[in-house]
């Protein structure tokens, strides 16, 4: 498949928007425990929100860019029942109102409990609308991986590690750039963040290696046999109706060449799970507050990398009918 | 229920194209045009096409054979690209099965593309609606022309009738018929999208004549060889 750039940025920022909400939520559920410091609700929970909103806000503008007709993005909404690309669609912005709501609600401190659950859970409006959006953005991963997941042609996607991988990767980098907030705003809690986001990017790393296995050795159900119909070992195409290309040609083929692709894959390799596992490593013995921002960056850029090789390892049968130009 | 589908004959096309030019005529100034070109008189010229035809090599040298393989939707029954549409633009009829795009409700999201393993849908480049065979819909359902016309563009214009047309639900249908005593066959049936469209395959006509059927073991014309005695009448003799 072709990597398109837009869907590169969309499935990477909304997954670090979401991975950002859940570490919010999952601070204050720990505080609540009294494992955690109770953090400030304006300057952390407030601006954490903000922050996770900004980058799903800025996947939804990328995602605009692939439309043919943006204008029309709304009618997207109608077949929820069989797409789900249109689930997604209700998903995101649902999961974006329930942030805004919790970041509100920490903004203007109506954080005072509700009730009381067994004498000891204060239940406030936060804790509620955080654990909604967390269902939401739990339910958003589901969806945006589905996508892909769901077409049985292209097999490469069409596994449950697709779904286990896009979740850890967003988990990963959502929890990283936590830990670099946090680092940046000067709050105790890059160790609690950092500690989560290595073990998010660990579980990813074990998930993408499967699923980068399985594709190695996949044995794709279709072949120029079955494609044209005719039982013979030796098939050549020597004309494929047109000289200069076509959608086919365009949409299924990202025409890198195998050392690009090799590249591409240690970059990613390399970027993602290594890089910023030593870098968050190291702003454990230094306490800079740049470390963890560099480490959330270098594990963006490297999922950028990931999520391109995403797309380029996809085999579409159709590309069984455009094998040359002879 | 009626399922209207194309029979192409694999025996019979001789890869003219004129299934192709004949669609893109038809299809550009009808009701799914326009169908956009780009860079038509340039280097690398590309544009929006229902139907294409491909050419395969089938054998080694010098036991070769080539086989020109027209490519056009197959209006599957199951068809994979119409449920993953999220905003209902893509459907199949109910009353003969054709699967369509409604232009003005498409987005040009490709993901149909995507889900279509016979890469039988194009993204307009100008439009940037998404574009598919029609079975030219404004002909086969347009009572205004006589029956004779009412069938697909591509259809009208093979010189060798390779492509047939009709309703592979009804049993006795001219394409039912091929189908059955053809062989015709579906494209990838792996994938249960179980097309419309069928192809019937390259077919030898061979007839089966024995040695001794072109020579009888009593033949008089054959001096060399002494007559045979006097057995009486052989079944040559008394049968005709």
């Amino acid at each position: 498949m072709h990597p398109a750039f837009s869907v590169i940025f969309l499935t990477t920022l909304i997954g670090v928007g979401q991975g950002l909400f859940l570490a919010l939520v999952t601070g204050q559920v720990y505080s609540l425990a009294n494992l955690l410091q109770p953090q400030d609700s304006v300057s952390f929970y407030a601006m954490g929100s903000a922050l996770s909103l900004a980058f799903l806000a800025a996947g939804l503008f990328a995602s605009f860019f692939h439309l043919g007709h943006p204008e029309r993005a709304w009618r997207s909404a109608a077949k929820w029942r069989t797409s789900w690309l249109s689930r997604e669609v209700i998903v995101l912005p649902v999961l974006m109102l329930f942030i805004a709501l919790y970041g509100v609600v920490h903004y203007f401190g109506l954080t005072r409990p509700l009730f009381v659950i067994r004498g000891v859970i204060s239940v406030d409006a936060s804790l509620i609308l955080g654990v909604l959006g967390a269902i939401a953005a739990f339910a958003l991963y589901f969806c945006t991986a589905m996508i892909y997941a769901s077409i049985k042609f292209i097999e490469e996607w069409h596994s449950p590690l697709t779904l286990i991988n896009f979740t850890l990767f967003g988990l990963a980098s959502g929890f990283m750039l936590a830990a670099a907030f946090s680092a940046w705003s000067g709050v105790d809690l890059v160790g609690f963040f950092g500690t989560w986001a290595v073990i998010f990017t660990f579980a990813a790393g074990i998930s993408r290696w499967l699923s980068l296995r399985r594709n190695r050795h996949l044995v794709h159900k279709s072949s120029l046999q079955t494609a044209i119909g005719i039982r013979h070992n030796h098939i050549e195409q020597k004309s494929q109706g047109f000289m200069g290309g076509s959608f086919n040609t365009r949409e299924f083929f990202h025409g890198a060449s195998e050392g690009t692709m090799r590249l591409v894959y240690l970059f990613f390799l390399l970027a993602v799970f290594i890089l910023p596992v030593l870098l968050l490593g190291a702003s454990y013995w230094m306490a800079s507050p740049y470390l963890p921002v560099a480490a959330f960056l270098m594990q963006y850029l490297g999922l950028m990398a990931e999520r391109w090789y995403f797309f380029a390892e996809a085999k579409h049968p159709q590309n069984l009918y455009y094998q040359s130009m002879a | 229920m009626t399922q209207l589908a194309l029979v192409i004959d694999l025996n019979v096309c001789v890869g003219c194209h004129a299934c192709v030019t004949s669609c893109k005529e038809w299809n550009t100034s009808g009701w799914a045009g326009p169908l956009t070109d780009h860079r038509p008189y340039d280097k690398d010229p590309t544009g929006t096409f229902f139907n294409r035809v491909q050419t395969f090599e089938v054998g080694e040298f010098p036991r070769t054979e080539t086989v020109h393989f027209p490519k056009s939707c197959l209006h599957c029954e199951e068809p994979p690209c119409v449920p993953v549409c999220p905003t209902g633009a893509s459907y199949k009829r109910e009353d003969n099965g054709v699967v369509l795009v409604d232009y003005d409700k498409c987005i040009g999201c490709k993901y149909c593309s995507w889900a279509c393993p016979y890469g039988m849908r194009e993204l307009d480049e100008h439009q940037k609606v998404m574009k598919k065979c029609t079975l030219c819909i404004d002909r086969i359902a347009n009572d205004a022309l006589p029956e004779a016309e009412r069938k697909p563009a591509c259809v009208l214009a093979c010189p060798t009738s390779a492509r047939l047309f009709g309703d592979v639900h009804d049993p006795d249908s001219e394409v039912s018929l091929a189908i059955r005593e053809n062989g015709g066959y579906q494209l990838m049936p792996e994938w249960g999208t179980k097309p419309a469209n069928h192809y019937l395959p390259r077919r030898k006509t061979r007839i089966q004549i024995f040695e001794d059927e072109l020579e009888r073991a009593d033949n008089p014309l054959k001096k060399e060889a002494p007559l045979p005695a006097a057995e009486g009448e052989t079944l040559d003799d008394v049968s005709f």
